[in-house]
């Protein structure tokens, strides 16, 4: 099937086979080094893509045409993947160790964050030639792994640095200067970092102390503040199989639903004011909590041991009204652009199923060597992804 | 110094004789394990081992530490960071062998 799809792409290349990238997303195969190019109207796959390396904590931008996906692997690797063409149009390895990047408003940039050596470094999106580094040397003189890293409003970048506890925003308007600023003391141990929907607040986990380190891109003269400090104050931690990730943090316009970090149970907070709202048990330690499109619902999913479980939260209700156990290894949740469809990867199963969020009915399957990562092209137009 | 070194050798083989005396694992369960190791292990270590928000383990950052003491974390986790105790879902001789295999240089999956 894929065979015959690739041939057809080959030997269709001296014909016009116009389409567009709307309805393209790119399937992670985590142990196998390679992504497969999939297409939510027909539900299928149409092309598998080999040779990105090591893919284990993958994670992928989009061109701002929504052509072209960077993938960001674990070995350094930065992979461009042409969604029509179904190749890999350029590849480097530009570091040592990453684990997730991002495009700049304007799409020229392709920043990715470092582990080893701790630093982000900025790519030309179309060339790939390196334009900036940033060596992520905190106040106390050492080097430090980078996460969170998130495009902002008014072409800046902006990520956390893990060992350090700081926040650095990256100014790119001359993209071989970045301007840096620097927010030092900002709790300890910052695991990962998102900006809400609005493009207005950066938000770091912290897994080192208790509660939320807060940036208003708005003002950044107010400096970090810390929210949510009662969030995960009460009772016994549990321990964490799996970090939460916090891209995933679902923003809905009005509320925000966040993984506690060592509590089998999820927050609700206001926007707003950063209060928390509610407090709802769940099946386990949080991974992902994905709003889907409109806002109504969030799907979650477990660390292990409880990675075989999706939950769905409904906020009007604050009631979890749904509990699947779709198969092993549930890595990640990703919604159709208007919400119609959710996609989950089974990364033990061996294939990624598609869920109906109303009837919860499963409406699709695909087999896919074990998936990790799903990601749509709406996401070309996302701040911060 | 000698005396600590006395009690570390006399701790050492407490372990191995403990470890001599459980049973060998049988390959479903290692397959299992190198499948844990790499996955879900790998989600802070990376899946090939080569680090991620956990140090590497590889057989050349783990070479010089003792075995002891690795199996200990792996079982107990290491309170105030985020590596977790595992002794839940691990035995002590199922830690050991996975300590004894990183340090050898871990069997891929499959
Ligand atoms: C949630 C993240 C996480 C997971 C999952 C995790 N670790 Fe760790 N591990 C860490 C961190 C962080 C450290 C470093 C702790 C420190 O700072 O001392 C560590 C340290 C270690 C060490 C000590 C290394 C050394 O050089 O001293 C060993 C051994 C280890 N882990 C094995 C494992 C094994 C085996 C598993 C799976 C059964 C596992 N870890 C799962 C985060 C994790």
């Amino acid at each position: 099937m894929l065979l015959v799809l690739a041939l057809g792409v080959l030997s269709g290349c001296a014909s016009p086979n116009l389409r567009g990238t709307g309805d393209l997303g790119v399937v992670v195969e985590r142990a196998t080094g390679s992504v497969q190019i999939v297409d939510t109207t027909h539900r299928t796959s149409l092309a598998r893509v080999d040779g990105l390396g090591d893919l284990s904590h993958a994670s992928i931008s989009y061109s701002r045409d929504a052509r072209y996906a960077y993938v960001f692997g674990r070995d350094g690797g930065l992979t461009r993947v042409d969604l029509l063409t179904q190749r890999i149009d350029r590849r480097i390895i530009q570091g040592g160790n990453s684990i997730g990047g991002a495009i700049s408003a304007d799409g020229r940039l392709v920043a990715v964050a470092n582990y080893e050596p701790g630093g982000v470094k900025v790519f030309d999106a179309g060339t790939l030639a390196l334009v900036a580094d940033i060596p992520a040397v905190g106040s106390n003189g050492k080097r430090s792994k980078v996460v969170g890293l998130v495009d902002a409003p008014g072409q800046r970048f902006v990520f956390s640095l893990y060992d350090a506890g700081e926040i650095w925003v990256a100014d790119m308007h001359d993209p071989s200067q970045p301007v840096l600023r620097k927010f030092t003391g900002i709790g300890k141990e910052p695991y990962d970092g998102m900006i809400t929907s609005d493009g207005r607040h950066y938000a770091a986990g912290l897994f080192g102390e208790d509660g939320v380190a807060l940036l208003d891109l708005w003002n950044l003269d107010a400096g970090v503040a810390r929210v949510l400090v009662e969030f995960g104050r009460h009772g016994e931690k549990l321990p964490v199989y799996k970090m939460p990730h916090l891209e995933g943090w679902a923003s809905t316009g009005s509320q925000i639903v966040l993984p506690a970090v060592g509590k089998h149970e999820v927050i609700i907070a206001d926007q707003n004011s950063w209060k928390e709202v509610a407090r709802i048990p769940v099946a386990g330690q949080v991974v992902f909590a994905v709003a889907r499109p409109g806002g109504r619902e969030v799907w979650l999913n477990f660390a292990f041991p409880n990675n075989d479980t999706v939950q769905v939260l409904d906020l009007p209700t604050r009631r979890i009204v749904q509990t699947l156990t779709p198969g092993k290894g549930v890595l990640h949740i990703e919604f159709s652009p208007r919400g119609e469809q959710v996609w989950l990867s089974l990364r033990d199963e061996n294939r990624v199923e598609i869920y109906d969020p109303d009837s919860f009915a499963r409406i699709g399957t695909l087999p896919v060597e074990s998936p990790s990562g799903i990601f749509f092209t709406v996401r070309a137009h996302r701040t911060g992804l | 110094m000698r005396i600590l070194t006395t009690a570390g050798m006399v701790i050492g083989m407490a372990f191995s004789s403990a470890f001599a005396n459980s049973p060998p694992l049988d390959p479903q369960r290692q397959n299992e394990l190198v499948r844990l190791v790499r996955q879900d292990c790998g989600s802070c270590h990376g899946m090939e081992l080569r680090g991620g928000l956990g140090p590497a383990l590889t057989p050349q950052t783990l070479r010089d530490k003792p075995a002891s003491s690795l199996v200990s974390t792996i079982l107990h986790g290491r309170p105030g960071t985020p590596m977790p105790p595992w002794k839940n879902f691990l035995s002590e001789s199922e830690a050991d062998w996975i300590v004894d295999n990183l340090q050898k240089g871990f069997p891929d999956a499959r």
